[in-house]
């Protein structure tokens, strides 16, 4: 909400003391009230002469690729009494002969230091400029030049000085306003505000005397009073179409950023800025019959006022004659009652809307409106006769216009309920011992009535009676929030509350972080791409149609239209972002992300209706948690290009699959589990280099290279690799095994065993750890050997073996029973031969 | 060649002599300091200190002097041979001083050659930073709470005060999921944790919350939609506005050293009455000390206490919230929020493992 300055304090008592009260003064009295101050710009400067002229002729010139015009203004009068004259070339074209119009004359300086001087333009001699609002700072309007209203009522000459008539030493308070705060859409509102802050009293622009009314105005059936709790109208007849808006209007629209249409509609938005009250003007001529409050019946249409043929939803509330819906509800009136030119018989109206259903109209229709965005906080339900009344009589003053003697006021909206609290609650909440009497004055002060007493046990409460405007003040805490806020934040102190002893980070968190520092420590950088996914991404992997991947929560309003799914895995994200990395000219890039991924749940319940009047059931809350996707916390990274660079030490070494699983390894070690590998075929993974990798018998994950295919369409390195773990499958740990360090010398022992390729690795490691007992302490592959000597499709893996015994000097002959246990094992379940 | 019965006079056994015998000492000092290397001294050592040398066989003639002169004479050559020795040693020590030297000499590398043999690693400033915030509360005995990204609507507004039409949800620029009535939200703040920390946990509670929160926002320089919160709540008996301040000051002390203070200005949140615009006073602002814009705060609505089944006649609470983004933009003076988001290493690198 932009408001200017000379308005706010033209509804304020001010004394002598206040004379230093400028912009930035009042900014800081609404900051400290708890309004938020976006901007503070002050108008012009102008300097130098800036005069009202009358366009005397205008002479078009057609020899330019542009239509430009030569215009002859008479800016006053000379020494002499003769009409002074001067000319001007303009290129705009919204002007006819006769019109008063701002000419900045050579010498003026406009806002953005643009001098003005006499110059040569289109073949002749221009002196001075003709100006636009938009060049005189007054708003963003630069679609033509800014036309005067000229007519009785208005005592504008050629010659006046512009800076004056302009009000161009005036400054704008631009204002974001919260959503609760529904009555300061308005100067109204906004200057109670600034009364409260400065402790001045109020001119009430809505103190209007509304006359008893001679019947009513226009029949009117309210079929929805919860949709439409107050309907008023009033009717101004032989409003002369031609009348202008006067300027003083004209100029608060144009600042407060609203274009000037038509006196009558001119009028409306003046009063809804002035006093926060919207209303639409008809054209009552074109109503046919009584009218209706209703919500929209099926099948209904109505065109709005841009233009748009809009079919109507059934929560829809319209204002409907004999012909069907005429407006929109306090969102935006229809066309075929719209205020013309040719308009002489306007009915205004104002009423009081329910605030969910122009709420949700506006999300449905996408029509967020100036009305509708007051609509759907709070208006104040005792305006409407005011508001009307203000508006009739403008059109009556400067229309010309005769006010029909009736009115109509139909529905008893409800005014907010008392409120009562302990008088010293403001002091409880805030920490604070404020004087006697605050809790009174602060809230009489904002416009509450307010009765103080003494509850049943003696302790003195005060009941507030909130008024009209404020149907947000309906419990304690919002009572206190308005004593808090006008006594001022600052007078809090600041005092530390002794929390009761924490106990730390959970096993879940302490993992978490280990694992991302390892990660860390190894080379990998961590990143945080989005979730969202495009459904492409799964055909690049080369997912399986019924992949449980693809099954995916999806969104509604994604940012990207593409990109509407959440992702399944992380490797989507960090694939893109290796990407964006090798595309700014990355060569070495391994990557980590730790994050939630989304999985539906295979069924997916309902969301149950849960309210907010007292704790949900134990049921309600497992309901609810069923009803929500699952969201494991993953790891996952991805690796391309060296492990080791090339360097003067010597070649590069490239990361491979066992890079992948090394990195799960390095997760593991920071859990405090251990991770065995077992043979997979996993897309996106290479088939044949692909781990998945268990914790006990239960699968946590795969690493491995990244199937050739899905680097080739994500145009990513060859030999690219990814390791994925779903860290809540892990077991958390929370005491580490303490190992019994032996101070007894090892025995070391070397076997190497001829066995079939086909024979994981990993299992004959694990035969010889069972099958060499106790005493075998560690045991380590040291060699991997194929070639004819070991014979066709058979492989040797030598091991090194270290024995040794918790309580004595093992010897020699005991290890060698151990191994030869051990390769007796491996014979038995591998047919593991030892090699000669 | 004289007897074993023969007169006796040493001085006459000519390789006894003292004179022979200093002259052998000489020689093998000289021979010794001549030795340029090891291998020459070691060549020079049977010479002198061999079976054939003077003094060894100078040793063999005392057996054939009378016992009485043994002595005397044995002493003399043992003198000799123990100079010898020593000026052998010393010699020795000397040139393998000298090659040790060299070796080190010879050893020498060029230390400034680079050492990045292996690709370096790093946290993320995001993740460092909210461990550090949870760290800090962590101190004052509060507890990290942790909730899901796709939430309940529930969660994520009805609890939290959010009315079903209120504009302040729709202010919210929330992410749907699909289908429109699923109840389902991206989060769009951190805050439905609250209620959540409030519905699982025993009172009091205190906690605080980071994590990601999402808004329909386009990334540009200073807005992504995908963004990290923290929350803190706090509820017990007694809590006051003060204490929410008190709080928020020791929190920017300990994110901003310690000038740094807070200042409320009044607002609007559902969830909280009071509500309350956090500042803070942040001494190395760009162009100065000054006010920065930092995060949201109040005493915990009575509404959600009430949906969460806390009695309002015994408890009340506080709650802040702050973006971690925002934090981290100006605490280390990062122009542009794109950076944080995008994942290029040269960004993240220089943070490196930091805690």
């Amino acid at each position: 909400m932009r408001v200017p300055v000379s308005w706010l304090t033209q509804q304020l008592e001010l004394t002598e003391e206040h004379r230093d009260l400028d912009a930035e003064r009042i900014a800081e009295a609404f900051v400290r009230v708890g309004l938020e101050v976006e901007q503070v710009s002050t108008l012009g400067p102008v300097t130098g002469p800036l005069v009202v002229g009358r366009v005397v002729s205008i002479e078009e010139l057609t020899e330019f690729k542009k239509p430009i015009r030569f215009c002859v203004v008479e800016i006053g009068e000379t020494e002499d009494g003769e009409p002074d004259t001067t000319e001007v070339v303009c290129g705009a074209r919204n002007f006819v002969e006769g019109d008063l119009v701002v000419v900045a004359l050579p010498g003026a300086v406009l806002p953005g230091d643009f001098a003005i001087a006499e110059r040569k333009t289109y073949g002749r001699v221009s002196k001075g400029m003709i100006c636009s609002a938009a060049e005189l700072g007054l708003g963003d309007d630069h679609s033509g030049i800014m036309v005067l209203p000229s007519g009785e009522n208005e005592q504008i000459a050629p010659g006046d000085d512009g800076i004056d008539l302009l009000g161009l030493d005036d400054a704008i308070i631009e204002l974001a306003l919260t959503p609760d705060r529904g009555y300061c859409f308005s100067l109204r509102g906004l200057a109670r505000e600034l009364a409260c802050a400065l402790q001045v009293r109020l001119i009430d622009p809505a103190a209007i005397e509304v006359p008893a009314a001679e019947g009513a105005s226009v029949e009117v059936a309210v079929a929805d009073e919860t949709a439409c709790p107050r309907f008023v109208t009033r009717r101004v007849t032989g409003v002369d179409p031609t009348a202008p808006t006067p300027w003083w209007i004209r100029r608060r629209l144009l600042l407060a950023g609203i274009r000037s249409i038509s006196l009558a509609v001119d009028v409306t938005n003046y009063v809804m800025l002035e006093l926060g009250q919207p209303m639409h003007a008809f054209d009552a001529a074109k109503l046919r019959g009584g009218l209706a409050v209703r919500r929209a019946e099926a099948g209904e249409k109505l065109t709005t006022l841009d233009g748009v043929t809009r079919a109507l939803d059934s929560d829809d509330i319209v204002i409907a004659d004999e012909t069907g819906p005429v407006s929109l509800a306090g969102v935006m009136g229809g066309a075929s009652t719209e205020v013309v030119p040719e308009s002489s018989d306007i009915l205004l109206e104002a009423a009081i809307w329910d605030p969910p259903s122009i709420a949700r109209a506006v999300r449905r229709h996408k029509l967020p409106s100036e009305a509708a965005k007051r609509f759907e906080r709070v208006v104040d339900p005792a305006l409407p006769p005011a508001a009307l009344e203000r508006a009739a009589r403008l059109l009556r003053d400067y229309g010309d216009g005769t006010i029909h003697p009736g009115r109509t006021d139909v529905g008893h909206p409800a005014l907010p309920a008392p409120v009562v609290i302990a008088m010293d609650l403001p002091d409880r909440v805030a920490g604070v011992r404020y004087d006697r009497g605050v809790t009174a004055f602060r809230l009489q002060q904002i416009g509450c009535q307010v009765e103080v007493g003494a509850a049943d046990d003696g302790t003195p409460i005060v009941t507030a009676y909130p008024p009209s405007w404020r149907a947000d003040l309906n419990q304690p805490a919002d009572l206190v929030e308005e004593v808090l806020r006008l006594q001022g934040y600052d007078t809090i102190p600041s005092v530390l509350p002794a929390a009761p002893a924490g106990r730390g980070l959970t096993a879940a968190q302490r993992r978490r972080r280990a694992v991302s520092r390892s990660l860390a420590e190894h080379g990998f950088v961590e990143v945080q791409p989005f979730p969202f996914v495009a459904p492409a991404t799964w055909d690049a992997f080369g997912l399986a149609a019924d992949d449980a991947r693809r099954r995916t929560v999806k969104l509604v309003n994604p940012l990207e239209s593409d990109r509407d799914e959440l992702a399944t895995t992380l490797l989507p994200g960090l694939l893109d972002t290796v990407s964006r990395n090798l595309s700014r000219g990355a060569r070495e890039v391994s990557l980590f992300h730790i994050g939630q991924v989304v999985l539906p749940r295979a069924q997916q319940a309902p969301m149950p209706e849960l309210g907010v009047d007292r704790r949900p059931t134990e049921a309600e809350l497992a309901s609810l948690a069923a009803a929500l996707p699952n969201q494991p916390v993953r790891v996952a990274v991805v690796l391309t290009g060296p492990r080791e660079r090339a360097g003067w030490w010597g070649k590069a070494e490239q990361s491979g699959w066992a890079d992948a699983v090394h990195a799960a390894r390095l997760v593991a070690t920071a859990a405090g589990v251990e991770l065995t590998a077992t043979q997979a075929e996993l897309a996106p993974w290479h088939p044949g280099r692909c781990a998945q990798l268990r914790v006990g018998d239960f699968p946590v994950g795969h690493a491995g290279e990244l199937h050739p295919k899905v680097l080739e369409a994500l145009g990513l390195p060859k030999r690219t690799c990814a390791m994925e773990l779903d860290l809540d499958l892990f077991p958390l740990v929370d005491r580490r095994p303490v190992p019994v360090v032996s101070p007894y010398p090892p025995v070391l022992l070397d076997v190497a065993l001829v066995v079939d390729e086909s024979v994981p690795e990993a299992e004959i490691s694990r035969t010889l750890r069972a099958g060499g007992g106790e005493l075998l302490e560690d045991l380590s592959l040291f060699d991997v050997f194929t070639g004819s000597q070991v014979g066709e499709g058979k492989r040797s893996l030598a091991y090194s073996l270290r024995f040794r015994a918790p309580d004595r000097t093992l010897k020699v002959e005991e290890a060698t029973a151990a191994r030869d246990a051990a390769v007796a094992a491996a014979a038995q379940r591998h047919g593991a031969a030892l090699r000669a | 060649m004289s007897g074993a019965n023969d007169p006796y006079d040493p001085k006459e056994v000519a390789a006894l002599s003292p004179q022979t015998l200093r002259a052998a000492v000489g020689d093998a000092r000289a021979a010794f300091a001549a030795a340029g290397d090891l291998d020459a001294l070691a060549a020079a050592k049977p010479g002198h200190l061999g079976d054939k040398s003077p003094l060894l066989v100078a040793r063999r003639e005392i057996g054939a002097l009378p016992p009485k002169a043994r002595s005397e004479a044995g002493k003399r050559v043992n003198e000799a041979q123990v100079e010898i020795k020593a000026a052998f040693d010393e010699r020795l020590t000397a040139l393998q001083d000298e090659r040790d030297e060299r070796v080190l000499r010879e050893e020498r590398v060029d230390v400034t050659l680079p050492w990045d043999r292996a690709p370096r690693g790093a946290r993320h400033p995001l993740t460092t930073l909210s461990e550090r915030i949870g760290d800090v509360f962590v101190g004052m005995g509060y507890e990290i709470a942790e909730g899901p990204e796709v939430e309940a609507e529930w969660f994520n507004f009805d609890a939290l005060n959010f009315g079903k039409d209120h504009p302040a949800r729709t202010m919210q620029d929330t992410f749907y999921v699909a289908p429109e009535d699923s109840g389902l939200v991206l989060r769009t703040h951190t805050s439905p944790v609250q209620a959540r920390a409030l519905l699982s946990r025993d009172l009091p509670v205190y906690v605080v919350c980071p994590g990601r929160t999402f808004r329909t926002d386009e990334l540009d320089a200073t807005h992504t939609p995908v963004f990290s919160q923290v929350e803190g709540l706090a509820v017990d008996k007694g809590l006051t506005m003060a204490h929410l301040k008190g709080t928020l000051e020791a929190f920017a002390k300990a994110m901003f050293g310690d000038k740094a203070t807070v200042r409320l200005r009044p607002s609007y949140f559902p969830f909280t009455e009071p509500s309350a615009e956090l500042d803070v006073w942040f001494p190395e602002k760009k162009g100065g000390p000054g006010w920065v814009e930092w995060g949201g705060c109040g005493m915990v609505n009575p509404n959600v206490l009430r949906a969460c089944g806390v009695d309002t006649d015994v408890y009340s609470g506080f709650a802040f919230g702050m973006g971690i983004e925002r934090t981290l933009q100006f605490r280390n003076g990062i122009p542009d929020m794109r950076d944080m988001v995008e994942g290029d290493v040269r960004f993240t690198l220089p943070f490196g493992t930091e805690a």
